[in-house]
């Protein structure tokens, strides 16, 4: 009886031990993508996931003094298949907590809906804008510090019209993310009166655009919508449209706004605009100021960061690094009530969590999840002038 | 009569014009890989990526020359740097085919086992060339952008259609004409040219009569490097230079290498150009180009597209099929796949 009572003691303290999380290496996925048509802006979005893990980990306050380490892996941005099997080695052989990504919408849903799902994962991905995952099945595993397109589309509409254009060509990457973009334009655009005189996808990466150009040209249109990514198709369009003369502005949606298009195509592009996910509330500057070797104005870094933070701060708010446990905590951190957080006060939150207390993570890019864990969506319209980016207001 | 140069100058602006400096960079890159498979036996996947490996050697170049200040007033500074890419990318094609195609060579190996050595050395060229230059974007081109604008046609003429010529373009037809000529020259008239005909024609016979197999393997692969890097530069000059284009390039060149008829050199230019013409006009929207002809009252409500672009690259390979079909070895005799 005593040895069952002692053994049965043993056991219990063994439990409540693992239960409070003892200081222990927790890994994190980041699962972007590294190659592919969004590697680009990948080289400033995994770092900013980054920041905020090294953020919290430094801080020696998560989880009873626990260490967070990122482990990369690649989505391709394009290929469901190695996405689908690199999140799975995430999962089942690097045993992360949590994985923030994907990147890219179809990679995105792929990866959720064949790996995450079944495993119980949480994933919180800082781009993957594509409407269709508003409503996806996702068990509460799914959220994002990206705005869903279908916002988008409405605020790019609304730029077009304020600038007098009525009638406009459009063209997207053959992706969840470019067709749920069109789609969502096309009929903001038409209910506020204007005409789209074609919609016609491209393919990323081709070796040539000079069909697409010549039919967009041929269906003609004051301006060219280009939803695809600046270095991939969306510059192949753009660079074949102003050659041939077929068009002289072009507006820029997300995946299109960077720094090295402009630099890219030159003086021809001034003029252009468009619009992309970002704030100039107080987190982004001093996310600006926080930021050690990587650029974070590009886009979708903030996010990333925010991603991160987020995953973090809910699993210590749950007290757990368990998917199941912490998946219903994202939102209470994300949103009020409680302490606003910026980034850089990561600590901070953590010690307010830790202590009982409640938070509401502003972060980066001034996080409101509504929906079905979604960003509510701050924009940013820029303008091509002296070809550079320059921001000319936020919506 | 206005009205039928127009839709001429409106189709040369956007089928014929891009089409054949398309066509062009195609049809280089497609005579790399059918002179790799009409004298060495197999289809070198690694194409598309040592087309890449010689394009960034002469793009550092380029920059090297571009910081000193010399350049060639017009033309892109790239075509000074052509050579340097050559001389290394012909280093790296024989360093490859010392470390990894000899071993195969020598056991006298299938095609089939080639062709998987090469998708290796298409890896690992990736690699390399990722790990030198990065994965983004560059841009080299310099000098004049256009030979005429479209607004600058237009004035001239008069008409309602502008013309654009881009400079590239120009230079990528010229080139390829000019490096056409040169390799049937090489081909049929020099000694060394004979022998890599008759290494191809017939292995035994020609080691029999004498000829210097290492010779033979050394030649092609040179000649082959040469033709990828001229092609690479010519298309990054054209559009832009990126490792992972030149990776997805290989598919058309293949197409074109095949539908030409592989081994065939001749059947690779004329591969070239078919893929780019019939990508690029089975799926041309031609609601202008009728309206320019029919007259002013007709109102055209369509776009008259025969397939929507989404369906380009099935046109590609729907013509491959079609051939393989009727003529199993391309248009031009070729030596089958």
């Amino acid at each position: 009886m005593k040895k069952l009572l002692v053994s049965s003691a043993v056991a219990l303290s063994l439990g409540a031990a693992a239960g409070a999380a003892s200081a222990e290496d927790i890994k994190v996925g980041v699962f972007l993508g590294l190659t592919g048509p969004l590697e680009s802006l990948v080289a400033n979005m995994a770092p900013g996931a980054e920041a905020a893990i090294a953020e919290v980990s430094e801080s020696g306050k998560f989880m009873d003094g626990s260490t967070v380490t990122a482990v990369r892996a690649d989505t391709t941005c394009v290929d469901a298949a190695a996405a689908t099997s690199a999140i799975e080695r995430l999962i089942t052989s690097d045993k992360v907590a949590g994985v923030v990504g994907g990147d890219c919408s179809g990679v995105t849903t792929a990866a959720l809906t064949n790996v995450a799902m079944p495993n119980g994962m949480v994933m919180i991905s800082p781009s993957a804008t594509s409407p269709a995952l508003s409503t996806i099945e996702d068990n509460g595993l799914f959220f994002r510090t990206a705005p869903s397109d279908a916002r988008q589309g409405v605020v790019m509409s609304n730029i077009i019209m304020e600038r007098g254009f009525k009638e406009v060509a459009l063209s997207y990457t053959n992706n969840d993310y470019g067709k749920g973009l069109a789609d969502a334009f096309q009929s903001a655009f038409e209910e506020a009166g204007g005409t789209v005189t074609i919609s016609s996808s491209h393919e990323d990466n081709k070796a040539d655009y000079s069909a697409e150009v010549g039919a967009l040209a041929s269906a003609g249109g004051e301006i060219l919508v280009v939803a695809g990514y600046l270095d991939s198709g969306g510059k192949g369009i753009i660079q074949g449209a102003i050659d041939t003369g077929a068009f002289d502005t072009f507006v820029l949606p997300d995946g299109m706004v960077g720094d090295s298009l402009p630099v890219a195509i030159g003086p021809d592009l001034n003029g252009s605009f468009g619009q992309a996910p970002g704030t100039d509330s107080e987190g982004a500057g001093m996310f600006v100021e926080l930021a050690e070797g990587f650029d974070a104005t590009s886009p979708f870094a903030a996010e990333s960061y925010d991603a991160a933070a987020l995953l973090l701060l809910a699993m210590q708010a749950a007290g757990s690094t368990d998917p199941q446990m912490y998946k219903d905590s994202v939102m209470d951190v994300a949103n009020a009530p409680g302490e606003p957080i910026l980034p850089g006060q990561l600590g901070k939150a953590l010690e307010v969590l830790a202590a009982g207390g409640e938070i509401d993570y502003v972060g980066a890019s001034n996080v409101e999840l509504i929906g079905g864990g979604e960003s509510a969506g701050n924009y940013r319209e820029i303008e091509i002038q002296d070809e550079a980016l320059q921001t000319v207001g936020y919506r | 009569m206005e009205n039928w140069l127009n839709a001429f100058a409106l189709l040369s602006n956007f089928v014929i014009v891009p089409a054949l400096a398309y066509g062009s960079q195609l049809a280089l890159g497609a005579l790399g890989v059918t002179l790799v498979f009409g004298i060495l036996r197999f289809s070198n996947f690694a194409h598309g990526d040592t087309m890449a490996f010689g394009t960034m050697v002469v793009i550092l170049f380029t920059w090297w020359f571009q910081s000193m200040g010399i350049n060639l007033g017009p033309l892109p500074t790239a075509l000074l740097a052509l050579p340097f890419g050559i001389l290394f990318c012909a280093l790296f094609a024989l360093l490859s085919d010392r470390l990894v195609y000899r071993f195969y060579r020598a056991k006298r190996a299938d095609p089939v086992i080639y062709l998987i050595a090469s998708v290796g050395v298409m890896f690992v060229t990736n690699g390399i060339v990722r790990f030198i230059i990065g994965p983004d974007d560059q841009n080299f081109a310099d000098g004049e952008r256009f030979i005429i604008r479209a607004r600058d046609f237009k004035e001239m003429t008069g008409l309602a259609e502008g013309v654009s010529i881009k400079l590239s373009q120009g230079i990528t037809f010229f080139t390829m004409i000019i490096v056409v000529i040169a390799l049937f020259w090489f081909l049929n008239k020099t000694r060394s040219g004979k022998s890599m005909r008759a290494y191809s024609d017939n292995e035994d016979l020609a080691l029999l009569s004498g000829i210097n197999p290492d010779r033979v393997v050394a030649i092609t692969w040179i000649i082959a490097a040469a033709l990828a890097t001229i092609a690479g530069t010519l298309y990054g000059l054209d559009k832009s230079f990126k490792p992972f284009t030149y990776f997805q390039l290989l598919l058309p060149i293949f197409a074109a290498a095949i539908v030409g008829g592989l081994g065939n050199p001749l059947g690779a230019i004329a591969g070239g150009f078919v893929i780019a013409f019939s990508e690029i006009t089975v799926t041309y929207a031609y609601k202008r180009f009728i309206g320019h002809l029919v007259p002013e009252d007709w109102e055209i409500n369509g776009l008259i597209q025969l397939l929507s672009t989404d369906y380009k690259f099935a046109v590609s390979f729907i013509i491959l099929l079609l051939v393989l079909l009727i003529r199993p070895h391309g248009i031009f005799k070729g030596t089958g796949v």
